[in-house]
């Protein structure tokens, strides 16, 4: 599993080449994740998502992919929870401080971004981790975030 | 509004426009003098006077005293407590808040509370692993971490307002910093990194002991060119080693910390360790003082206390700059006590 996150994190550009073409295609489905939120779907789905994401990236459904940002390597695997890049505690060797056998998550990370020529991304401080949506969906997360989104133009469109 | 003794004499400056604080360590930074801060070892005693002795000896040199929330994961008196006393007693106090041990909802309040009771200056860390502190059966929290601790408190200060989007009737005048480490990898990133700290609200950073100049040279030229000497004040961290024996042990076991062979080599080649340790740390000051765009050094001495006041008054760092008259008077006043007490 290990080599294979590694893996996903010598890829990262091609990773986050699909990413970006699946990211352009995602409000087609609109419908579709509108008919998912929210059902008896949404349970299977959140499942497939965790397979996916769980082979490919060790992922640990925070609900809040941010993959796309962090050179497609999961923070969440930090021990210390870190959001915004690595602690000053990284060993010489480029491993961590807490799990000296493990190497640091966000020197992968910083790997990664610097191959998906996304450094500007990494540099944008992201807010605190929201604990309540631990388990969820990320995707169909994104798609309500987006449907809402694209409601609120629409309805701003309408003139009054 | 409580006001007693010299409360307010060291500590309590109106806010000037564009200032965020009205303590003393904004002041001095924003003045463009070279400013002095060190740490307090909180003491592992319920006894006021155990902290106020050690501020006491601190207090004549630093325009600010930081008061550590269990570093390295070791129990001692709280930040926040010693920050009571601190204010209290019109000493200017930074209070480190650890994202280890508690919550959002736990730092939110304390920042209100601190700031209540006369804290200007808060400096945000993640916090080491509960592993390398005397507890490492304890639950590491890390609810944040220091860069969204950062923006967090950023926020209540400039839209007064918490995390929730809750109003806060009277926000926190706060002089934010966070801390920095230029030793550690992934190298390249380092400024960077302090580059987000900033954007997230870092308006001063005091970073891990440097003993390598040229690496913290080469970490400053990046800055330099990125310009964040000019966004945000820098203090470099110093501190002088006992002995060979402690430094092996320091760069081993504390997170973070890179000591170069040949400081040790010099300190086990040296006839008096601790002399030397001292002698070492003054050198580094002063060579740190000659890099364009470090505003500042703070001095973290380890269970040596008492030899800041030499060290920085060896250096010539404050130059004429007098810091604390009254301190240094009581300090003067307490070893005569002391010394009494001692004899009696």
């Amino acid at each position: 599993m290990y080599s294979l996150r590694k893996w996903s994190t010598r890829h990262a550009r091609a990773m986050d080449l699909t990413y970006r073409v699946t990211a352009n295609l995602f409000h087609v489905f609109d419908p579709l994740w509108k008919r998912m939120i929210a059902s008896r779907l949404e349970k299977p789905f959140t499942a497939c998502e965790s397979w996916a994401k769980g082979v490919l990236f060790d992922c640990q459904m925070c609900g809040q992919c941010v993959l796309s940002v962090t050179g497609m390597t999961c923070p969440t695997n930090c021990p210390k929870s870190l959001r915004n890049g690595p602690c000053g505690g990284v060993r010489a060797n480029g491993h961590c401080e807490v799990k000296p056998e493990l190497r640091c998550v966000w020197v992968e990370a910083w790997s990664g971004a610097r191959s998906m020529k996304k450094t500007a991304l990494f540099q944008i401080p992201l807010p605190a981790r929201e604990y309540d949506l631990e388990g969820r969906s990320a995707w169909l997360g994104l798609a309500a975030a987006n449907i809402a989104g694209r409601d609120a133009d629409n309805t701003n469109d309408v003139p009054s | 509004m409580m006001r007693q003794g010299i409360d307010g004499i060291f500590n309590d400056y109106p806010i000037l426009p564009g200032f965020s604080s009205g303590g003393r360590l904004e002041r001095v930074l924003r003045s463009g003098r070279f400013a002095v801060t060190s740490e307090l070892n909180p003491p592992d005693s319920a006894d006021p006077e155990d902290t106020f002795n050690r501020a006491l000896v601190l207090s004549s040199v630093c325009d600010a005293i930081n008061a550590t929330d269990a570093s390295g994961a070791n129990c001692h008196m709280s930040s926040i407590g010693i920050c009571a006393l601190l204010t209290r007693a019109g000493y200017s106090p930074v209070l480190q808040i650890s994202c280890r041990d508690r919550n959002r909802i736990a730092i939110q309040g304390d920042v209100l509370g601190a700031a209540a009771m006369g804290v200007h200056n808060i400096l945000c860390l993640t916090g080491d692993g509960v592993q390398t502190g005397d507890q490492p059966g304890a639950k590491p929290v890390f609810d944040l971490d220091s860069v969204s601790l950062l923006q967090i408190i950023r926020s209540m200060r400039d839209e007064g307002k918490f995390n929730s989007g809750r109003k806060i009737t009277s926000p926190p005048n706060i002089f934010l910093g966070a801390a920095a480490n230029p030793f550690a990898p992934p190298y390249d990133w380092r400024p960077l990194r302090l580059a987000k700290k900033i954007d997230a609200g870092a308006q001063f950073v005091q970073t891990q002991y440097c003993y390598d100049i040229p690496m913290l040279e080469r970490y400053m030229t990046v800055v330099r060119d990125l310009g964040l000497d000019k966004k945000c004040f820098i203090i470099v961290g110093v501190g002088p080693m006992a002995s060979a024996r402690t430094a092996s042990w320091i760069r081993n076991n504390v997170p973070g910390v890179h000591i170069p062979d040949q400081v040790i080599d010099r300190l086990k080649g040296a006839e008096n360790q601790k002399a030397e340790g001292k002698q070492i740390c003054i050198e580094l000051i002063q060579q740190i003082r000659q890099i364009p765009g470090i505003h500042g050094v703070h001095v973290m001495a380890y269970r040596q206390e008492e030899y800041v006041t030499e060290i920085i008054a060896d250096s010539g760092v404050l130059k004429n700059r007098i810091i604390d008259q009254l301190a240094a008077a009581r300090f003067n006043a307490l070893e005569t006590q002391t010394t009494r007490y001692k004899s009696a």
